[in-house]
């Protein structure tokens, strides 16, 4: 039972002790969110403005945007920004063609639903580092398989280059979270009512008419909210490169370049422009979803 | 209804195979590597010629102090389940305030949650790596557990406010009526109502914490903290001359299974969990 805001009379007393009783339940869970963004997000623009290296900690000195200028006129920061996207906007498409044929598989198949449903779930309870590991075996000329099928030369060397490797990557990231695009959008494909189905049938619709007149159009909003956070999630990619490539040959994401400035450098001055800019980056997405496709937020749900 | 043809029986069944040997093939080789002798990695078979359990043996070999592997392996259950424990507790309090209660602020909340559930973590893992060297934290298991919380909440909150706007909370009342005391009427009535979804939330929580590489990597420098992923990147082979393929293959093997075992008893609950609030219900 709901009570009703702003009741008068007698009500506004029990209202006040409702709103106090909330308030008091959210507490904790709020201060402990923001205890690790607000605060640091907050710190790290304080230290982007900064000259901060933890190797040379008397050299610190304020910098005013030295920081930013130094990051955004490097060519790595660039190169790095195009691998994130490349590989962001190919993982992304790729998985929604091949969450949504799951997602009908699951949702169609006359038989074997439960098989699938059971399968699906397996890459979703791998660790990704341990999921990179097995794809990198797989393609490791040394010790891989793959090399060993029909039409794949004995001798390619996967980690040898730019592109191959961000194949290789691509497949890794692809089966490693289709499982959630299939499953979001599972739950978009029930709510279509049969009934529309039929009809067009009778109308002699064929199955890809059916498919692009009435399957798509009715689930975009659940198609957008998948996309946003497979889209957010794909651009925040560490895991697999980190275990791959460690960013070698040209591979390194925005991330990776993060972690290096911060962790291996300790420039946690240069580092936290870094990370400001894919903080922004981040926002940027999510407000061309919102405001460009139309996304409506409160339908959606954070990622697993 | 169509007319089912062995047509349609046939291609089904190849779909539905596509679907399963896309999920399996990783997996399955993992457990093919972790099991071939050292001198048969290279054989590039998919299935093993000879089956060894070196791998395995030497994985725990010099019990605590000396493995590579038992205390990252207690360290990532132990940071994981106190991770779960305090995340659920807190949004349990949070999602029940937001399912049945009224006041202001509530969406507030929600799309306060849903922003960190979308925050990129490498942006906090610079202030954090500076501050928990001054505040001591670094390298410890706390120092995981805070970040893991924080970004475990939106996760648990939507899950768990998913499930408890479905409990018919007017039962609470009606037993009430019938003579049980408020305390018994939420023991008994509310409490195993709400179970599966608490449930629910509690292992894709875990999942979560299991999976983190960034921060593991980020926030330990040794064995006193470091989790599974981040012990696996930083695996050496048995001396300076043996690679470690077979050592990660069998720990890989060993950290995965009972997790997919899990996955796949509960995999209902998680399915749900997992779309819950996607469709406004």
């Amino acid at each position: 039972m709901e009570a009703k805001t702003g009741a008068p009379g007698k009500n506004s007393s029990r209202t006040r002790s409702e709103r106090k009783l909330a308030w008091m339940l959210c507490a904790p869970a709020v201060v402990a969110m923001l205890l690790v963004t607000a605060y640091p997000i907050a710190y790290a623009v304080v230290l982007s403005l900064q000259n901060v290296d933890l190797r040379f900690p008397d050299e610190n000195s304020f910098a005013g945007l030295s920081n930013y200028t130094t990051v955004l006129t490097s060519s790595l920061w660039w190169t790095d920004i195009f691998n994130t996207v490349f590989l962001m906007v190919t993982t992304v498409a790729i998985e929604l063609v091949l969450g949504m044929a799951i997602a009908l598989v699951m949702h169609r198949a006359i038989f074997g639903r439960g098989v699938v449903r059971t399968s699906v779930l397996i890459p979703y309870g791998i660790i990704t580092v341990v999921a990179a590991f097995a794809w990198q075996f797989a393609f490791a000329p040394e010790t891989g398989f793959v090399n060993n099928l029909p039409l794949i030369s004995d001798n390619m060397d996967w980690f040898g280059g730019r592109f191959s490797s961000f194949a290789v990557i691509i497949m890794a990231e692809v089966w490693k979270t289709t499982p959630f695009m299939a499953l979001l959008l599972l739950a978009g494909l029930v709510t279509i009512d049969d009934q529309l189905y039929e009809a067009a049938r009778v109308d002699g619709a064929t199955a890809w008419q059916r498919f692009t007149r009435i399957t798509l159009p009715l689930m975009k909003p659940a198609i957008l909210v998948a996309l946003l956070f497979r889209t957010l999630d794909a651009f925040r990619v560490f895991d697999t490169i980190f275990i791959m490539t460690r960013g070698a040959l040209d591979t390194e994401s925005v991330s990776i370049l993060g972690y290096n400035q911060l962790i291996s450098r300790l420039n946690l001055g240069l580092g936290s422009a870094v990370s400001v800019l894919i903080f922004l980056c981040v926002f940027l997405i999510a407000f061309v979803f919102v405001r460009g496709f139309g996304a409506k937020l409160d339908e959606g749900r954070p990622g697993g | 209804m169509e007319q089912r043809t062995s047509r349609d029986y046939a291609l089904w069944s190849i779909a539905i195979l596509l679907v399963v040997v896309f999920a399996l093939i990783p997996v399955l080789w993992l457990i093919s590597i972790s099991l071939k002798p050292p001198e048969a990695l290279a054989d590039q078979r998919f299935i093993p010629s000879s089956v060894s359990f070196d791998n395995y043996k030497s994985l725990f070999e010099g019990g605590v102090s000396d493995s590579p592997f038992i205390k990252p392996l207690i360290n990532s259950i132990g940071i994981a389940l106190i991770t779960t424990t305090i995340s659920i507790v807190l949004a349990s309090f949070c999602a029940y305030a937001i399912a049945r209660l009224e006041f202001p602020g509530k969406r507030l909340i929600l799309a306060g949650a849903l922003a960190i559930a979308m925050f990129p973590p490498i942006s906090t893992v610079g202030p954090l790596f500076d501050m928990w060297r001054a505040l001591h934290l670094y390298d410890t298991w706390l120092g995981l557990i805070i970040p893991y919380l924080t970004f475990s909440l939106p996760l648990a909150i939507y899950v768990l406010v998913a499930f408890f706007r479905e409990i018919p909370w007017d039962l609470e009342q009606a037993a009430q009526v019938d003579g049980a005391t408020p305390f018994q009427a939420f023991t008994k009535v509310i409490v195993p109502l709400a179970a599966p979804g608490v449930f629910t939330a509690a292992i894709l929580v875990f999942i979560f914490c299991w999976n983190d590489f960034l921060f593991a990597i980020s926030l330990t420098s040794s064995d006193a903290s470091r989790t599974v992923p981040a012990a696996l990147a930083f695996f050496t082979g048995e001396s300076s001359f043996t690679a470690p393929t077979g050592s990660i293959a069998a720990a890989a093997v060993v950290v995965t299974v009972p997790i997919i075992v899990f996955v796949l008893i509960f995999q209902r609950r998680i399915v749900a969990g997992l779309t819950a609030g996607a469709v406004k219900g």
